[in-house]
C-alpha cells in the first residue's frame, strides 16, 4: 500500500470494507432477507438508547429489549458453502431490531441491502473481468499483428460505440428470457454488459500496444530472434498494466450500476431474490419515498461503491505517466 | 475539399447506421419468443388468429424479408409497426422524441451557458478558493450516477412538496446537474492547457491582457476540445435522459423504449434505439466538422 496515495488509500480500503460486509452478510444481518414481518410493514428504523451504555431497543409492544451480540437467528450460508446460524447482533424473540427500517412487505432494509450487494457486486466483477479479458486479448492481437484484425476490431468496436449504452445494453437483455433464477439471471447480465463492454478498453489496449511494439528494446528482440508471443507477452503486456487497472476502476462501478439499472426497470433479479437496483426499484413510486424516507438508503452503498471507484480512478488516471 | 470530406464522413456515418440496423434485427431474431408469444396462451385467442395476425405483422417470413420491408417503411416514413398499439411506429415516436428533446435541449443550453462562464472564471481564479470548492463539487457530483441523481432529486422534492408532475423544472435541473460536472472539467482544463502556452505567454509579456487576451488569444485557442465536447452532447441528445424521464415520469422516449422492451414490440424497439444511434452518429460527426472549420492543423491533417 506505500506506494499509493493517501486518496487511493482511503478508496482502496472503502472498497475493502464494502467488500467484506457484502460477503459476510449472513453474518452481519440479523435476519433473513426474505423474511416478513406483515405486523411491522414499512416501520422506520429502530432507535437505540442505551441504559448503563448497554444498548436497548423498544419493542412494538411497549418492553425494551437488549441488543445482544453473535446471537443465534436463522440459518444462512456463507459465500465458501458452510452454513452458520450464528449473527453479529440481534435481539430476543418477539423483539425485533430494524436498524434502516423495513419495506413494504416488512422485511429488514438493512439484511436486504447486504445481502443484495453480493448479486451487484458479483455481476459488477465478473462483467468487468469478462470486457478486460476481451478487451486486453483483443487489443493486444489487433495491435501487434495490425492488418485484418485491427481492421474488424476498429470495425467492430465502431459498431458497438456508435450505439447509446444503456439502449445496447436493455435491447440486448429484453430479448433472452427473463424468469430465470437468480444466479442465473446475474451470470446473464455479466455476459451481457462484459460482451457490450470490451470495445473501449480493447482500443485503449490497441493504442498502448502500437506504441509499445515500436520501441527500439522491441526492435532489439525482434532481432534477436524473439517469436511475436514472446514480444507480445514479454513486452507489450507489461505495458498495459497501467491502463488496466485504471479501466478495471472505470468499468466496475459502470458495470455495477449497469446490474442496478437493469434490476431497477425491472429486467434484472426481481422478487424474491435482491440486488441493489431491485432494492431501489421501490423508489419510483411517490407515496413510498414520501412516507417511508429509510427506503431511500439502498442510494448510499451504490453512492459509496462508485465514489470510492472515481477516486481511485481519478487518482491513477493522474498519477499514470509517473508510475 | 470540405465538399469531399463532408462526403466521406456522410457516407461512414450512413454505413455505420446500416450495420446498427442489422446488427438489431439479428439480436433482436436470436432472441426466444415475439409479442405474439403471449397471444397464443390466451384462451380468447384460436390457433387460427393468432396464425392470421402473425401472417398480418409479417411475423412469419424470414428474417432477410422483414429487413426488407423495414426498410421500405422507412422510405415511406412509418418505421414498422408497433403490434401492442397498431399504430405505425412514427406516429408513437415522433411525439414522444418532441418532449424528449424539448428536455434536452433545455438542458443542453442551460448546462452550457452555466459551464462557460464558470469554467473560464475558475481557471482564471485558479488555486482560489473558488476553484477548489468547484474541484470538490464536482468531483462529488461526478462520482453521482444518473440514476442514483435522479431518484435523490426525486426523494428531495417529494420530501419538500416540490413535486408537480408533468413539470419539466426537476428533470432539466437533474440533467444539467448530470452534465454540467464533465462540462466544467473539460472547460477549465482547455484553458488551463491554453493559458501555459508559448504563443499566450509571448502576448502577454507584450502587455496584452484583460479581455483582448482571452478573446483574441485565450478561447480560440481552447476551442478544439470544446467542438468535440459540444458535438458529444448533441450526441446524447436523445439517449441521455433515458433514466431521468424514467424515475421523473416524463412521457419522453424513455418510458416508451421500456415499454416496448417489456411488451417485446419489435418494430417499436428498433425505433429508439435507430433515432438515438443517429443522434450518436451525427453529434460526433458535427463535433468533428466543427473542428475541421475552426482548426486548420486538421484540415491539413486529413
Amino acid at each position: 500500500m506505500k506506494h499509493f496515495s493517501k486518496q487511493a488509500r482511503f478508496a482502496i480500503s472503502g472498497l475493502i470494507c464494502l467488500h467484506v460486509a457484502v460477503l459476510s452478510a449472513g453474518f452481519l444481518a440479523p435476519y433473513d432477507p426474505t423474511e416478513q414481518n406483515r405486523s411491522s410493514v414499512l416501520r422506520p428504523p429502530s432507535t437505540l438508547h442505551f441504559v448503563h451504555l448497554r444498548p436497548f431497543v423498544a419493542g412494538a409492544d411497549g418492553h425494551d429489549y437488549p441488543l445482544r451480540f453473535f446471537i443465534t437467528g436463522s440459518k444462512y450460508r456463507w459465500f465458501f458453502g458452510s452454513s452458520s446460524v450464528t449473527h453479529l447482533f440481534g435481539v430476543d424473540q418477539p423483539g425485533r431490531v430494524f436498524l434502516a427500517g423495513t419495506d413494504e412487505f416488512g422485511r429488514d432494509q438493512l439484511s436486504r441491502i447486504l445481502w443484495g450487494g453480493q448479486i451487484s457486486l458479483a455481476t459488477g466483477w465478473l462483467a468487468a473481468l469478462l470486457a478486460l479479458t476481451l478487451g486486453l486479448g483483443w487489443g493486444l492481437i489487433a495491435g501487434f499483428f495490425g492488418g485484418w484484425r485491427d481492421t474488424v476490431l476498429m470495425r467492430g468496436a465502431e459498431l458497438f460505440l456508435a450505439l447509446p449504452w444503456l439502449y445496447l445494453l436493455l435491447t440486448v437483455r429484453a430479448f433472452l428470457p427473463l424468469s430465470l433464477s437468480p444466479w442465473i439471471t446475474a451470470l446473464v447480465m455479466a455476459l451481457v454488459i462484459g460482451i457490450i463492454g470490451w470495445p473501449r478498453p480493447a482500443r485503449l489496449v490497441r493504442g498502448v500496444v502500437l506504441s509499445a511494439k515500436e520501441r527500439d528494446y522491441v526492435y532489439a528482440a525482434r532481432g534477436f530472434g524473439a517469436s511475436s508471443w514472446h514480444l507480445i507477452l514479454k513486452h507489450c503486456l507489461p505495458q498495459t498494466y497501467r491502463l488496466m487497472a485504471t479501466q478495471a476502476a472505470l468499468l466496475l462501478p459502470q458495470f455495477i450500476l449497469a446490474e442496478v439499472t437493469l434490476s431497477f426497470v425491472g429486467l434484472g433479479v426481481g422478487d424474491p431474490a435482491v440486488s441493489w437496483g431491485s432494492l431501489l426499484a421501490p423508489l419510483r413510486q411517490i407515496a413510498v419515498i414520501g412516507s417511508a424516507w429509510w427506503m431511500a438508503l439502498p442510494v448510499l452503498a451504490v453512492i459509496w461503491t462508485t465514489w470510492c471507484c472515481s477516486l481511485l480512478e481519478d487518482n491513477w488516471k493522474y498519477t499514470g505517466e509517473a508510475g | 475539399m470540405f465538399r469531399r470530406y463532408l462526403l466521406r464522413r456522410l457516407l461512414h456515418a450512413l454505413f455505420l447506421l446500416a450495420g446498427i440496423s442489422v446488427l438489431s434485427f439479428v439480436l433482436l431474431e436470436l432472441a426466444p419468443g415475439d409479442f405474439l408469444g403471449e397471444a397464443k396462451l390466451n384462451p380468447q385467442l384460436g390457433p387460427a388468429t393468432v396464425a392470421a395476425l402473425r401472417q398480418q405483422y409479417g411475423l412469419n417470413q424470414s428474417l432477410p424479408q422483414r429487413y426488407a420491408r423495414w426498410l421500405g417503411s422507412l422510405a415511406d416514413g412509418s418505421m414498422g409497426v408497433s403490434f401492442a398499439y397498431n399504430l405505425p411506429v412514427s406516429t408513437l415516436l415522433w411525439p414522444r422524441a418532441r418532449k424528449t428533446l424539448q428536455l434536452t435541449v433545455t438542458a443542453l443550453l442551460l448546462s452550457w451557458m452555466i459551464a462557460l462562464p464558470l469554467g473560464v472564471w475558475s481557471a482564471a481564479v485558479r488555486r482560489g478558493w473558488l476553484d477548489r470548492f468547484a474541484g470538490l463539487a464536482t468531483s462529488l457530483l461526478l462520482a453521482l450516477p444518473d440514476l442514483v441523481l435522479a431518484c435523490l432529486a426525486l426523494f428531495v422534492a417529494v420530501r419538500a412538496g416540490w413535486f408537480r408532475s408533468n413539470s419539466a423544472v426537476l428533470p432539466v435541473t437533474v440533467l444539467v446537474l448530470a452534465t454540467l460536472p464533465t462540462l466544467l472539467r473539460h472547460v477549465r482544463s482547455a484553458i488551463f492547457d491554453v493559458a501555459g502556452q508559448a504563443h499566450v505567454r509571448a502576448a502577454r509579456s507584450q502587455g496584452i491582457a484583460g479581455a483582448q487576451l482571452w478573446f483574441r488569444w485565450l478561447l480560440p485557442a481552447a476551442a478544439n476540445p470544446l467542438a468535440s465536447l459540444f458535438g458529444l452532447s448533441i450526441a446524447g441528445l436523445v439517449s441521455s435522459s433515458l433514466l431521468v424521464e424514467t424515475i421523473l415520469g416524463w412521457p419522453g422516449l424513455g418510458p416508451l423504449f421500456l415499454e416496448a422492451i417489456a411488451a417485446r414490440d419489435f418494430y417499436l424497439v428498433i425505433g429508439p434505439v435507430m433515432l438515438s444511434a443517429a443522434f450518436l452518429i451525427g453529434g460526433l460527426l458535427l463535433g468533428d466538422l466543427l473542428l475541421y472549420l475552426i482548426d486548420p492543423r486538421i484540415r491539413i491533417q486529413t
